[in-house]
């Protein structure tokens, strides 16, 4: 098993989740998270005070998956994520040693 | 007779306006019917053979005519309070309300950080209780009682608004109820303390900051108010002959937005920078409530101002029309500046400008033409953004929503402006004798402001920090305000 963490720009999720959807993926977990990588900030002017925003609002998706299905997973977000400008964000892929089904107490592969 | 020939033309207007004025009238016959026949208005024989208690037919037109122009009647018939003046008054008096509940304290809410929009509000909420006590036991008498004939102090005899009913107080306003003067100048004498909020928010505690705002009414506010406003009063140009400056201020420049900025300066001085100042962002959290709050200023400033004429007449007309082409054209100025300065006009830019340019105006719009507030819109943007984008930033002290940059500069501008501007063709009560030294006297009304103000809030600021603290610890500022002085959160999730 397999978790793919993908960092995308937020006006991206919907075609990423179709996209997954459309690999008869059928879960996920997404989260609003703020960062920065390459692409700077800006800067935030209220009357005399300057301030420098570099924490850009980003969305967090997270998608564990049987081993055979991450190639194909990870090539449909950063196809559907990419617009090709800076900012677009990252994909990471991490080993699972375990998955529950809190409802069944079901394990491994089935659980997901 | 032909004193009254030559008013024939005003009769018909007068006529039916008439049966609503408190006239005591002998008998119904005699009261003037709008006739397009000129001798039955008011014949001579017949106001001379009424009794003596009754006031002659041409005082009664006279009273009219008075009531028409918001001038003094005829001394034979007791002055009364007119349906146009007061209702007028009365929706003006609301209109000062809604600039402190809720426009000022969300125009302020909106530009703090989150943990402390409800410190702000509830700064408002309880300067607005206090002052209102505080008016109706002395604030009321002491700025336009009589009794003490001192120019600093007005007297006793309003005491718990003592005899404060609907008859007019003709010191003031012939035609307009004592009880509602008296709650349109309260309206007034809460909005002030109030702008000095916004420089100390977000760190001051607030009980601190209430026993601060007792004290600097008595000490600043109600003296500033006589010395302008009162009959007696030592800067009252217009209304007292033996002044000694004969200044001007139509709607409370020196008197509302002078005395609340530089004595916002001087607190912020001796409170300090909020922790964090110049080391972390301290953005504003909503700035849509800024918008309206500002929106609701604009607005109610037309009380403010175009009411403090004290009458629906042309002195009040003018002044709106002032007030609205010196406020958009700040506002406009404002945003342009920006933009080519910085690259790109801001909300709060134009936000910022409306106020500037409502403060700026704000002592003048009795006395200016439209040239005039067109020139004072533009300067009145002009110079509080380099107060507030230039100046403060290079002495670095932490006003915090710009009540010095705005309300200071812009206050001490527009007194300073309204001794430039100021002309007799549009109000009649500046003669030239006044006008010749005028803006002399502004400067010495400048510099008597800017000394009282200053010197009375750090007198105040620190007899209160011996004795109750101004700041929170430390701790309680990082967490915020609402729920350490107030307990409670503004947005709940």
């Amino acid at each position: 098993m397999k978790k793919i963490e993908a960092i995308i720009k937020p006006f991206k999720l919907e075609e990423v989740k179709e996209a997954l959807s459309d690999l008869g993926i059928e879960g996920m977990t997404v989260t609003e998270v703020k960062g920065f990588g390459r692409q700077k900030g800006h800067t935030e002017i209220y009357r005399g005070s300057e301030y420098t925003v570099d924490f850009l609002p980003k969305i967090k998706i997270e998608v564990v998956l049987a081993d055979g299905m991450v190639d194909s997973a990870t090539t449909a977000v950063v196809k559907a994520a990419k617009t090709g400008k800076i900012g677009d964000g990252k994909v990471f892929v991490y080993p699972i040693e375990e998955a529950i089904r809190i409802r069944t107490d079901e394990t491994g592969e089935k659980a997901i | 007779m032909r004193k009254l020939l030559k008013h024939l033309p005003g009769l018909a207007v007068a006529g039916f306006t008439a049966t609503l004025l408190l006239v005591p009238l002998s008998s119904p016959a005699q009261a003037p019917t709008p006739s397009p026949t000129p001798m039955t208005a008011g014949t001579p024989a017949a106001t001379a053979a009424a009794p003596a208690a009754s006031p002659s037919m041409e005082d009664r037109v006279a009273n009219l005519e008075a009531y028409l122009s918001n001038s003094a009647g005829p001394k034979t018939i007791q002055p009364a309070s007119g349906p146009g003046h007061n209702a007028w008054m009365l929706t003006a008096a609301a209109l000062v309300l809604f600039m402190t509940l809720p426009g000022l304290a969300l125009f302020y809410g909106g530009l703090v950080r989150q943990k402390n929009v409800l410190s702000v509000l509830a700064q408002c909420l309880g300067i607005t209780g206090l002052v209102t006590i505080l008016w109706w036991a002395f604030g009321y008498s002491l700025v336009f009682g009589k009794s003490f004939n001192n120019p600093f102090f007005g007297g006793s005899e309003f005491f718990f608004l003592h005899g404060v009913d609907s008859a007019p107080n003709t010191d003031y306003a012939y035609w307009v109820s004592q009880n509602v003067y008296s709650m349109y100048q309260l309206m007034f004498a809460i909005i002030t303390p109030a702008l000095i909020v916004g420089a100390i928010a977000e760190r001051m505690k607030y009980s601190a900051l209430m026993l601060f705002m007792l004290c600097w009414m008595f000490l600043v506010y109600f003296p500033m108010a006589h010395m302008i406003w009162g009959i007696s009063g030592f800067m009252s140009g217009i209304s007292n002959a033996n002044a000694g400056i004969k200044a001007i201020d139509f709607a409370g420049g020196t008197v509302v937005h002078m005395t609340s900025g530089w004595s916002a300066l001087i607190l912020c001085f001796i409170v300090g920078p909020r922790l964090g100042f110049k080391r972390e962002p301290i953005p504003p959290h909503n700035l849509v409530l800024t918008m309206i709050g500002t929106g609701m200023l604009w607005v109610g400033w037309y009380g403010f101002n175009a009411g403090s004429a004290v009458a629906a007449d042309g002195i009040a007309a003018n002044a709106f029309m002032s007030t609205t082409l010196a406020t958009a054209i700040a506002a406009f100025t404002w945003a342009v500046l920006e933009k080519v300065l910085r690259g790109k006009a801001s909300v709060l830019g134009y936000c910022t400008g409306a106020v500037a340019g409502l403060v700026v105006i704000t002592p003048a719009c009795g006395f200016v033409n439209p040239t005039g507030a067109v020139i004072i819109g533009v300067v009145a943007a002009v110079v509080p953004y380099f107060a507030v984008s230039v100046m403060k930033p290079a002495l670095g002290y932490d006003d915090a929503l710009d009540t010095f940059g705005v309300h200071g500069i812009g206050g001490t501008l527009g007194a300073l402006s309204t001794g430039l501007l100021a002309t007799k063709e549009v109000n009649s009560n500046l003669k030239d004798e006044l006008l010749r030294t005028l803006f002399l006297s502004q400067i010495e009304a400048v510099c008597v402001t800017l000394v009282l103000s200053t010197v009375a809030t750090a007198v105040i600021a620190l007899v209160v920090k011996a004795i109750l603290g101004l700041r929170p610890s430390a701790d309680t500022e990082t967490a915020g305000l609402d729920i350490s002085d107030h307990g409670e959160e503004a947005y709940i999730s």
